[in-house]
């Protein structure tokens, strides 16, 4: 087998593991989608650790 | 613990400083293994030490600022949060931009060059193939959770740093002139032939300045992670520190190696300066080392940018900067996915047009424009949160100076830019410019502001 064969199958074997990578996530992400409720996966507030960690006595918003 | 936070995702707190360093330093390292030579170019020799230390100089600046900040905002976002809570929302969704455009368009340049690196091996490997797999690859283990991701980071950074040691000491740098000939290579030829110390003068000495920040691009993404840090006021510091650090070593490393091995004209010019300077040495076992941290390089700056523009997508979605739906946090991995995701075919796209140097270049830019922010962030965080009313994880010294130093150095890396790359400066001005009408007449009509502010901060100073 010759060099340029071999770089070949190296690149057939790159494509089908990229995209086989890809579609893993997306399948996924599918499943989560439909599976999770939607007001979840969004739920994240920013602030949340900062209370437990920061320790501000006089926490208050703007 | 009430029923309301059972019912809250939030991302994984698990990174410490080890992961922090291996973040900025995977970001930026690949700025040694190609990119800064282009100093040489412009300013010679001497022209590419001065652009070093001024970019050491502004970007220790950035280091320090950005410490403090992040160390007292630990939210996903950095800057971008950072200057929601100082400046207001059109700042920060400049800066949001300015992040995601900066960290995207550089994993595709990092892919790039990983197909193109692979195509100097043998020229029948597909660089598009290669773009995909490495995006696809490191989009796969950002999915899958933030600890592994910058732990297989730190791996790979700590090995491309060694390869940088190892040059060093493969040159036999104890012996001058032996393998590193700095006399031959600084001589000047004389007879009317441009000086390789400083062929240009002065002015070669500014222009060299646009490629002398590649030595430290992208350490300020440390800021990106604060909301997964196990406690962000001490990693933050620590590993964005120790960070600048073993950079500042590294590029002074890097500029004696590479101009101490190739000819400046040679240098100035080459696609892969260092692996070059590992052939001029003649070791095989050098030249394998440093294609292997050409390579991890790439891997390591692709793969903090992925997470980084992440983080940042993320935290506009949850502000609702953007559509709120991008704000997801995965059930199970609790990493951004959906921000994840939508930044694969960006990324993929810019590589796949493989124009390095415009993709490169409005990174650059982004970047640039962060900085110029950054110094009226920190002033007026100062003077909205005085040293006693807020606990920070860092205090950075000399207040207000490294500012203004970081204001003047930026001015001066633009002025740089525009005289190389005008157009481009002109255009992203112009695209930030058109999205910043957007936001304002657009989108922040739908943002609901009760659920901007929801740091557990006291009351700023004057409101």
């Amino acid at each position: 087998m010759s060099s340029e064969n071999i770089v070949q199958v190296i690149n057939y074997v790159a494509w089908v593991v990229g995209i086989g990578l890809l579609l893993w996530l997306f399948i996924d992400a599918i499943r989560v989608e439909t599976t999770y409720d939607r007001e979840l996966l969004v739920s994240s507030v920013e602030g949340e650790i900062e209370k437990e960690i920061m320790g501000h006595e006089e926490a208050a918003k703007y | 613990m009430t029923a309301e936070k059972k019912q809250r995702l939030s991302l994984l707190r698990v990174l410490g400083p080890m992961h922090i360093w291996a973040l900025g330093v995977g970001i930026v390292l690949v700025g040694e293994f190609m990119g800064w030579n282009f100093t040489v170019a412009k300013g010679g020799v001497f022209g590419a030490l001065v652009a070093c230390w001024f970019a050491g100089i502004l970007y220790s600046c950035v280091a320090m600022i950005d410490s403090e900040v992040s160390s007292t905002v630990a939210s996903a976002g950095g800057q971008y949060a950072q200057a929601k809570h100082i400046i207001g929302p059109l700042a920060a969704f400049n800066l949001g931009l300015f992040l995601i455009f900066e960290y995207s368009m550089l994993a595709s340049a990092d892919a790039i060059v990983v197909g193109a690196v692979l195509q100097e091996v043998h020229s029948a490997f597909n660089t598009t193939a290669f773009v995909v797999l490495t995006i696809a690859f490191l989009t796969w283990l950002n999915y899958r959770g933030v600890h592994t991701t910058l732990t297989f980071n730190f791996v790979i950074t700590a090995i491309a740093f060694v390869t940088i040691i190892l040059l060093l000491f493969g040159g036999e740098f104890w012996s001058p002139g032996k393998i590193i000939d700095t006399k031959t290579f600084y001589a000047d030829p004389g007879g009317g032939a441009l000086d390789p110390k400083a062929p240009y003068g002065w002015l070669g000495f500014l222009a060299a300045l646009q490629f002398g920040i590649w030595y430290y691009l992208g350490i300020e993404g440390t800021c990106q992670a604060a909301e997964e840090c196990r406690s962000a006021p001490r990693a933050l510091p620590i590993g964005t520190m120790s960070g600048l650090i073993t950079l500042l070593i590294a590029a002074t490393i890097t500029w004696y190696v590479g101009t101490g091995l190739v000819d400046w004209i040679t240098l100035g010019s080459s696609a892969y300066p260092l692996y070059d300077a590992a052939l001029n040495t003649g070791k095989q076992w050098l030249i394998v080392a440093l294609f292997i941290g050409t390579v991890l390089s790439c891997l390591a700056s692709a793969n903090g940018c992925i997470n980084d523009a992440s983080r940042a997508w993320f935290a506009m979605g949850r502000d609702q900067f953007i559509p709120r739906f991008f704000g997801g946090v995965h059930p199970k991995y609790k990493t951004p996915y959906r921000a994840i995701l939508f930044l694969v075919p960006i990324i993929i796209a810019f590589g796949y047009t493989g124009l390095l140097d415009q993709v490169i270049t409005f990174s650059i830019i982004s970047g640039l424009l962060m900085y110029a922010i950054m110094p009226i962030n920190i002033i007026r965080f100062r003077r909205l949160y005085p040293m006693d009313s807020i606990r920070r994880g860092y205090v950075y010294p000399f207040h207000p100076y490294p500012a203004y130093v970081l204001m003047l150095f930026a001015a001066g890396t633009f002025i740089a830019i525009y005289f190389g790359y005008w157009k481009n400066l002109v255009a992203a001005m112009l695209f930030y410019l058109i999205a910043s009408l957007w936001f304002v007449f657009h989108r922040y009509r739908m943002v609901d502001r009760s659920k901007l502010y929801t740091m557990p901060w006291p009351r700023p100073k004057g409101y």
